[in-house]
């Protein structure tokens, strides 16, 4: 017996790889039609890597669901169309397409409701209109304190929404994906997962990402402490003083290009990133415009939103 | 961070973790505490809820945060000051990462307690020094031995109230000990601290020279985490079978899941329950590779060299090492349903990957929790309340007891009519 416990001892990534393929293989055996989300960040290249462990060597059981605000960056629409072509990953785009012929955007709309509008509406219409009774998403629990309290499996009822007081106990590794029709659930296979721990991963397992997270110089504009991506066609939106300049940069976190600030950074490979993220003073969503606010996360979860 | 420390922070162990306790003993605060001095909140999390709103954007000292409402997420929680669900906080040492379960005090969120603890390895009871052992938590001692813990630590909280007297903690050290050893738990350690002020937390403080123990982090960090579940006997609960029936793979069959317990090496003879038939490991497949051996808790896929009939929801084991099969069963259960669990009452019994239909033979007994005598006549199990219950299943199930295997040993009850999850359960 001696010596041999230790050389059966998971590293706790290995041991987090194991959960999570262990909850996405249970989704796909209890529920008729799961859809995977597929926002085309880091969180989400984890989540597509690890469902592609899972099912091996079989394809993807189940569609990308990316939901399109029209407003990613160009970089990110790249990334995800050759990405998904090289895995051989089924891709359908949704957009909340009257609320684009609307014209809606974050600048004379406000941001609550551009998100709104574009994300969660979009989003609970892809759903229902995919008949989904299970989307994966690549949330995770140490992102923001509402989202501290989400269950694996997290119910939500004909209206796509959350009861973040009336959750389903979840005991051991034993997930209950009973609901009746029109109910639906978010599945969160990497909720244990920290940010570290998706950055040592994305590096151990190789794993492709978009390349804003690297840094190098981009043009950008300074506004209010945030560093905002300059494109030629936002010249008439600059405000007095405004002047875009080359800064070494690059994004911890990947949202919509009007709403993601990147930071100052000299991290330009994998190693340098890990380096960079263990040795961060903030956390990763304070480049994210609309979580800024006291409950603002909760709320948005409430209406749907991941 | 070098190199070097890259690797070791990847190959560092997983503890899991729970805290329990009686309402306004100081979970929400230890946590914080735990959060700040181990540098596992950021900044900006931590400006958030600084108790005066200053200019600075710095935090200089743990005393101008109010730690508690650093895990209190939910709007409802802060508006009421309390905890209702669980909040799940990571943190890291240069030793381990931690996953912590913060548990509510209240009683009508035992159930959310009962989740959070379901997965730990560890459990922090903690006590307010002014009040010493309250109900709840004999409630919450008693729910962590019946869900096997391995290690109890209770921290006997606000020193700081009760002048730092030894006494105080000695008396509450004595009561833990007496109860804890009337259900025959005795890895027990306790350990005095002031979560607001830090002492003995991370660091030993100046306040309590009497103690000499270690602090609470250092405890957390040299517990033994070794549950040695690879030595087990090999199950391997089938969630699926992959046929991916594409041009290159046209036949093939493979058997997906989570080996919970043991290890398995390619040419091991295996049988297939409930069927019976068995057969021989051909390839343990992975996406990175095929392997020799595989072990517990990895998710792995396995191919047989016969063409035997296995499903979702049958198991996989070694010949000389099957399961118990049986159509009844006796198990503690921890009610956590809104209606109470009553007898001819029918379940669905999900364990592991297998659901089968259950319905309550009978209520064996009811316990006290304050004094863990046994009610026999106890017609319900109303919610939080814990007995023991004879089942009849419509279809055998194969299974460990709770005590020899936590994986093949636990389940849940899920009610036909809200499909919520209504119990747990751990078969004796």
């Amino acid at each position: 017996m001696s010596g041999k416990v230790s050389e059966h001892k998971l590293t706790q990534l290995k041991a987090l790889e194991a959960e999570s393929i262990h909850i996405i293989r249970e989704v796909v055996a209890e529920f008729r039609n799961p859809v995977m989300l597929y926002s085309v960040g880091k969180d989400s290249s984890v989540l597509l890597h690890l469902a592609r462990k899972a099912f091996y060597p079989a394809p993807l059981p189940f569609p990308l669901l990316h939901v399109d605000t029209g407003f990613k960056f160009k970089e990110m629409y790249e990334f995800r169309d050759n990405y998904c072509k090289e895995v051989g990953a089924d891709l359908i785009v949704r957009r909340n397409e009257e609320a684009i012929a609307r014209g809606m955007n974050p600048k004379d709309h406000g941001v609550a409701r551009c998100c709104g509008a574009l994300k969660t509406q979009g989003l609970l219409e892809a759903l229902e209109e995919g008949e989904y009774d299970a989307a994966f998403g690549g949330a995770r629990r140490d992102e923001e304190r509402s989202r501290a309290k989400e269950r694996v499996f997290s119910m939500r009822d004909e209206f796509g929404q959350w009861d973040p007081k009336n959750q389903r106990p979840e005991l051991w590794n034993i997930y209950n994906g009973r609901i009746h029709e029109g109910e639906s659930v978010r599945v969160f296979p990497i909720s244990n997962w920290t940010e570290m721990d998706v950055w040592l991963y994305i590096r151990e397992e190789k794993i492709p990402i978009v390349p804003l997270y690297f840094a190098k110089e981009r043009l950008m504009v300074e506004r209010k402490e945030m560093l905002i991506p300059y494109y030629e066609e936002m010249k008439d939106q600059l405000l007095e003083g405004e002047e875009p300049k080359l800064v070494m940069s690059r994004f911890r976190t990947l949202g919509c290009s009007p709403c993601t600030g990147a930071v100052r950074s000299d991290a330009s490979n994998m190693d340098e990133i890990v380096i960079e993220a263990a040795a961060a003073r903030r956390s990763e969503r304070e480049t994210r415009i609309i979580d800024h606010g006291s409950n603002s996360m909760e709320d948005k979860k409430k209406e749907g939103y991941f | 961070m070098t190199e070097l420390n890259i690797k070791m922070t990847k190959e560092i162990e997983l503890l899991r973790l729970v805290t329990v306790g009686s309402v306004d003993d100081g979970k929400s605060t230890l946590i914080g505490r735990l959060l700040v001095d181990t540098k596992g909140a950021f900044e900006d999390q931590l400006l958030a809820v600084r108790k005066k709103k200053g200019q600075e954007q710095h935090i200089a000292s743990a005393s101008e945060i109010d730690l508690a409402m650093l895990t209190d997420g939910l709007s409802a929680e802060r508006e009421q000051g309390i905890t209702i669900d669980v909040a799940y906080r990571y943190f890291a040492t240069p030793k381990r990462k931690f996953i912590m379960a913060d548990c509510p005090g209240h009683e009508q969120y035992t159930r959310n307690m009962v989740t959070g603890a379901s997965t730990a390895s560890a459990a922090i009871i903690l006590i307010d020094a002014r009040n010493g052992v309250m109900p709840q938590t004999k409630r919450h001692t008693h729910i962590l031995g019946l869900l096997g813990i391995p290690h109890l630590i209770v921290a006997v909280n606000k020193m700081d109230l009760v002048g730092f007297d030894q006494a105080t903690f000695e008396k509450i050290r004595e009561d833990m000990s007496a109860y804890c050893a009337k259900q025959g738990i005795k890895d027990l350690i306790c350990l005095p601290m002031s979560a607001l002020d830090g002492d003995m937390v991370a660091v030993r403080g100046d306040n309590m020279g009497w103690y000499e123990g270690e602090t609470l982090l250092e405890t957390l960090e040299n517990l033994s985490v070794l549950d040695a579940v690879d030595q087990k006997p090999f199950r391997f609960p089938v969630q699926l079978v992959n046929r991916p029936q594409t041009a290159d793979l046209p036949d093939y069959r493979g058997f997906m899941g989570t080996i919970v317990s043991g290890t398995v090496r390619v040419g091991d003879e295996v049988v297939a329950v409930p069927s019976g038939n068995t057969s021989t490991v051909k390839e343990i497949v992975t996406f990175d590779g095929n392997l020799e051996e595989a072990f517990a808790p990895q998710s792995v896929t396995l191919t047989l060299n016969d063409e035997i009939d296995v499903s979702r929801g049958d198991m996989l084991t070694h010949v000389g090492e099957k399961a118990k099969d049986s159509k009844e069963l006796r198990a503690n259960v921890c009610w956590i349903g809104n209606e109470p669990l009553s007898e001819r009452k029918k379940y669905l019994l999900k364990h592991n990957t297998n659901t089968v239909k259950a319905m309550v033979t009978q209520i064996d007994f009811k316990t006290d929790i304050h004094t863990l005598e046994h009610e026999e006549d106890a017609a319900e199990l109303a919610m939080n309340e814990i007995g023991r219950i004879s089942f009849k299943l419509l279809k055998p199930l194969h299974y460990d007891t709770y005590a020899e295997n936590r994986a093949t040993g636990s389940f849940i009850l899920i009610d036909t009519f809200t499909n919520n999850t209504v119990g747990a359960g751990m078969i004796v």
